[in-house]
């Protein structure tokens, strides 16, 4: 809601400067997003005729004109405007004016012509946007008059933000009840004259559409000038709520919805045939509005029609034809009220949004139709002419919402508010918001205005006390109630833990946006279960993310294209599956490129390899405490990692996750090197810890033989690991592998693993003799299932 | 007597001049040894009489003991000296840089996520979570927006085929956690939210925290003074703030918060920081809790918003650009 400073003040006396009066809107819940001043300092700057104009001798695109501005000669102005001509009224700035963009207007010769002034476009005076021409002033517009005082100058255009709560404030009216409320004033209501009826001119209204629309007014209007020019005053009061004039007609219209809230509408009269019908559309009805668009109505929505055909989206639009036009005559004026129920929404399923529609879906006050049927006819009498005909009314009233008494109990009151408010100050807030107050023991009884949709039960009150008494008068308080305990499990490790974690080991958090593009996806190889939005907002940003690292490997790229050799990332968040309700899965992902270790002195770079993730994945899960419920596999692997590089994690035999480097063909589509190494993991198994529980401490000391073995290549070490610990069993109380030998006197497929056996027993000290023993029998188990041999 | 006498002083002298430990050991074993002349003075006592011998064994001894003396002191001047030598040569350039020392970061979201959390956490508030893919009634109607209503069209929503939606704001979770529960209730909701928006100010996605609270004490007065307490406690430093009137379907009265933000540049504004209000008892009833017994209130956050405040971010999208220029700057 944008309208004039100038506007509200006249409609109601405000003591305070424009500052206070802003503040003191914003602080009662009409929050004044933006103030314009306009016309701050316009001194020197009168109303001028052009009496000639002709071209410059020197310059194309400037002329010389003769200007009256009520001195005694003409003054001789060089300009530049393309509208400039002999016969039209514009603003003149004197020599000496200095305009609100700071232009000192000083005699000057231009191309060898001498210029006293300057006419001016409305931007050049701080009033409009508008540079493309001079500003054209009516033709009745008194010459030498200065131009603040004609134009009502200086005045602010004061945009308000307002909630969909307060649509009470989408007219002047209603903003200056709530402004006399705040300033204890009084609000000067604008002329409620009933204007004369002239002619018979009628016409049947038949409401069809139940509560939807149960009251509408209309009025013939015959024999009006629609070419008649709307007066200054009225068009600049459009223009600074944000309007641009049009014709007198809709202009009036206009006017009456920004003064008392209640759309209008004006059709041609003469293109009527027969009643006006209130009705639902029918499946499929057409209709051509006044925009120029073609719209397809459903029964959703409620139409004004005639006998025979639509006329107007109620509530949102009028139709193109019935349109009033410049060549218009008779006119027929709509004023209706529709419920809001039947407007929301309605709009913007057309993709269109309307001053109208926005009103009526918040609410209009239901009495308002008669009294703005009869300002706009007594506006347009007085602007266009015409003869009215009697008001015609069809209303269901029993269809109509009824203002109901609501109670509001004071200890209700102090309770929610914290602050007892004195019963006085209660009465006075809501009798200055025009509500009836009736005083009950335990509280009072409040009858709202019409307009006041929003006041429907004792929370609604408890507002109003709190938005006019003010919000900062309560006092601020820390909350001693009652509390309970939650309880945090010990076995569980924080989401903010495990992101310390990995920053430790020198990751940095990334954060994406959960969409990914479909294209990029298949080119992942997510196919089945995908989750797309309906209404994405590019085909970027269309799919819910089915995996963390599609994205983390483009900002993986995204560094690398910007001179970062070594990129270490992690993100955790959500993925999503498609289900009955969606899968939400809280993921661990990291990826990482670039060589193993950062470069630095007294290590060889080398490149990172599988292994390097899998000691990330090995950390995490030694912090759990269970490394026994996870294993790899090198199966069944997406297509994207390499496949034989890849591994499937499982947890207590469930796959969570995937680690490797990625396929090369995924990698070379992606523009990456080689040395691409990702991994993914569902976040809830690497949350989990065990809650440590205490086992005495062996104090037997423990032995240690170191093996070497000769193992043909394909026995992978999850193999020589079972066959060893299920040999020696619990003796057995660590195994390490230190060294794996490929190469010169190994034969080739073969390979040589050297490992140390760490063996206690917890009953005793273990002897050379039994320690031997029992390496021979894991020798001879392995001899025996994995072909390997003892290296000498 | 004389010889022994003179061969000592000899001894001395070459015990001080010696410069190595072997050269000490070697004149030791001559003096002091089996065959030393010290030994072999002691050994010669035996042949005098016994009137002389122990006139003579108490200077034999003497000797010994000047000679045993002079080789310890020269021994440990040699072996420091030796181990200064050592260190000497082993001394390091202490001042190259260490290794593996780089350590990776937290995103600056989840720092200021955190942040939030864990001051509510010490004022009593539980940590819960919900699902970002929503239903209409849990995002939006259960809050008291019906269908339609123009309060929806503040909230730019992202739908599903089948109806569901992204939620566009971490609300819905204030109705999950309180149906099935009964006050007091004292819970904080951190996530990510949507909205299909995008332009410099606005991400289609971002983070919000909701908190709520509701017993049978609970006024807008202890709303006010747990925002005042969490922004205090958050930038570590008093601001002037304001609660403004405004509109929540779920919320009455309800509140934006604004804080008196001075920029660098010396000016000053009124900054939007917080919504918040009183729990709407239409929105207790529709989760099982009786309005009358209890009121409670509500508040929500933008955690980007905080975060921009709090480390000087200028630009919403640097956030989500994931930059390692950007996210190095919060190790």
């Amino acid at each position: 809601m944008k309208f004039s400073e100038n506007w509200l003040r006249e409609l109601v006396d405000i003591k305070a400067d424009r500052a206070t009066l802003c503040h003191a809107l914003t602080m009662a819940g009409l929050e004044v997003e933006e103030v314009t001043g306009l016309g701050d300092s316009l001194d020197g700057v009168v109303v001028a005729e052009i009496i000639d104009a002709e071209k410059h001798p020197q310059a194309d695109r400037l002329q010389v004109c003769h200007v009256e501005a009520g001195l005694a000669a003409p003054l001789q102005i060089v300009c530049g405007a393309p509208n400039a001509r002999a016969g039209i009224k514009v603003p003149l700035a004197l020599v000496g004016a200095t305009l609100p963009g700071g232009v000192a207007i000083k005699a000057a010769k231009l191309r060898g012509v001498e210029s006293f002034g300057m006419l001016c476009s409305a931007r050049e005076l701080g009033v409009d946007a508008d540079a493309s021409g001079l500003l054209e002033l009516p033709v009745d517009a008194p010459v030498g008059r200065p131009l603040a005082g004609y134009l009502g100058l200086p005045d602010a255009s004061i945009e308000l933000k307002l909630t969909p709560n307060r649509p009470d404030c989408l007219g002047m009216v209603g903003l200056a009840h709530d402004v006399a409320a705040l300033f204890g004033s009084t609000v000067n209501v604008p002329g409620e004259a009933i204007a004369k009826v002239m002619a018979t001119a009628h016409r049947g209204i038949r409401l069809e559409a139940g509560h939807d629309a149960p009251r509408y007014l209309g009025r013939v209007v015959e024999g009006i000038d629609a070419s008649a020019p709307t007066p200054l005053w009225l068009a600049e009061r459009l223009r600074r709520a944000g309007l641009r004039p049009i014709s007198a007609v809709v202009d009036i219209t206009n006017y009456v919805m920004l003064e008392l809230g209640q759309p209008l509408h004006a059709f041609d009269n003469d293109s009527l045939q027969g009643d006006i019908v209130v009705r639902y559309a029918s499946a499929g009805e057409k209709l051509k509005l006044i925009d120029g668009s073609q719209v397809e109505l459903d029964p959703g929505f409620v139409l004004v029609a005639d006998d025979h055909k639509a006329l107007a989206v109620a509530g949102v639009m009028g139709g193109f034809d019935s349109r009033v036009t410049d060549a218009t005559v008779n006119i027929f004026l709509e004023s209706a009220h529709f419920a809001p129920a039947a407007i929301m929404g309605r709009a913007r399923k057309l993709g269109m949004h309307t001053d109208a529609s926005h009103r009526f879906e918040r609410g209009v006050d239901p009495e308002l139709p008669r009294r703005a049927l009869e300002r706009a006819t007594t506006l347009l009498l007085s602007i266009a002419g015409g003869r009215p005909g009697p008001v015609l009314l069809a209303e269901n009233p029993s269809d109509l919402p009824q203002p109901a008494a609501v109670r509001l109990r004071r200890a209700r009151l102090t309770r929610l508010l914290g602050v007892a408010v004195a019963d006085a100050e209660v009465a006075r807030i809501f009798i200055a918001l025009g509500m009836r107050v009736e005083p009950r023991p335990e509280g009072w009884l409040i009858t709202a205005p019409s307009s006041r949709f929003d006041i429907e039960r004792e929370e609604d009150l408890v507002e109003e006390v709190a938005r006019i008494f003010g919000y900062d008068r309560i006092p601020t308080h820390t909350p001693t109630g009652a509390l309970s305990l939650a309880i945090e499990p010990e076995a569980r490790i924080s989401e903010h833990a495990m992101r310390e974690q990995l920053a430790a080991r020198g990751y940095h958090e990334a954060v994406n946006l959960s969409f990914l593009p479909a294209d990029l996806l298949a080119r992942w190889g997510f196919g089945e279960g995908r989750v797309p939005l309906a209404n994405p907002l590019s085909a970027d940003l269309a799919v819910m993310r089915p995996s963390l690292l599609p994205g983390l490997i483009e900002a993986l790229r995204h560094n690398c294209d910007r001179q970062q050799d070594r990129v270490r990332l992690f993100e955790l968040a959500r993925v999503f599956t498609a289900g009955d309700p969606p899968l939400e899965t809280p993921s661990l992902a990291i990826v990482a490129g670039g060589p193993a270790k950062a470069e630095q002195w007294g290590e060889s770079s080398r490149p990172l390899d599988f292994h390097d993730l899998k000691g990330e994945l090995d950390a995490l899960i030694a912090w759990g405490g269970e490394p026994q419920r996870w294993s790899v596999h090198p199966t069944s692997l997406p297509d994207w990692l390499h496949p034989g590089r890849g591994a499937r994690v499982t947890h207590d035999g469930n796959t969570v996750g995937y680690l490797g480097a990625l396929h090369p063909r995924l990698a070379a589509e992606l523009d990456l090197g080689a040395d691409v190494h990702v991994m993914e993991v569902a976040l809830e198994p690497l949350l989990s810890r065990r809650l440590p529980r205490s086992s005495p401490v062996v104090r037997h000391p423990s032995v240690r033989r170191d093996i070497a073995l000769d193992l043909p290549e394909d026995v992978n070490w999850s193999q020589i690991e079972t066959v060893i610990r299920r040999s020696m069993g619990v003796v057995l109380k660590e195994l390490r592998l230190f060294d794996r030998y490929v190469g010169k006197g190994v034969e080739a497929g073969r390979k040589s693993l050297a490992m140390g056996l760490i063996l206690q027993d917890a009953s005793r000290t273990l002897t050379d003799d039994d320690a031997d023993r029992c390496v021979r029998q894991a020798i001879a188990a392995l001899e025996q299932t994995c072909k390997a041999k003892l290296r000498g | 007597m004389d010889d022994l006498e003179s061969r000592a002083l000899q001894a001395l002298a070459d015990i001080e001049s010696t410069e190595t430990l072997d050269g000490l050991d070697a004149l030791r074993v001559g003096l002091l040894g089996k065959s030393g002349i010290v030994t072999g003075a002691l050994k010669a006592l035996g042949g005098l009489p016994s009137d002389q011998r122990k006139v003579r064994g108490a200077e034999v001894n003497r000797v010994k003991e000047r000679l045993a003396e002079a080789l310890a002191i020269r021994k440990r001047a040699l072996e420091q000296a030796d181990l200064e030598r050592r260190l000497a040569s082993e001394t390091i350039d202490i001042s190259l840089p260490g290794r593996d020392g780089e350590r990776g970061g937290i995103h600056p979201i989840s720092h200021a996520l955190e942040r939030i959390s864990s001051i509510f956490a010490r004022l009593g508030y539980q940590r819960v979570d919900g699902p970002e893919i929503e239903d209409d009634w849990h995002n939006f109607e259960a809050l008291n927006f019906p269908p339609h209503h123009p309060a929806r069209a503040m909230h730019d929503t992202f739908y599903f085929a089948d109806g569901r939606l992204l939620r566009t704001h971490t609300s819905p979770v204030q109705i999950r956690s309180m149906q099935g529960r009964q006050p007091p209730i004292r819970i904080i909701a951190p996530g990510k939210v949507y909205r299909s928006d995008s332009d410099q100010t606005h991400s289609p996605m971002f983070h919000q925290i909701e908190g709520l609270l509701v017993d049978e004490t609970s006024s807008f007065a202890d709303l006010k003074g747990t925002l005042a307490e969490f922004i205090r406690a958050f930038f570590e430093r008093d601001f002037e703030m304001r609660f403004r009137p405004s509109y929540f379907p779920f919320t009455e009265p309800s509140a934006e918060v604004d804080i008196r933000w001075d920029a660098e540049d010396g000016s000053s504004r009124w900054l939007e920081v917080l919504g918040c209000g009183m729990v709407h008892p239409k929105v207790l009833s529709n989760c099982g809790i009786d309005p009358e017994r209890y009121t409670g209130f509500a508040f929500g956050l933008g955690v980007e918003r905080f975060a921009m405040l709090r480390y000087g971010v200028s630009d919403l999208r640097a956030f989500f650009e994931n930059d390692l220029r950007f996210l190095k700057q919060f190790a």
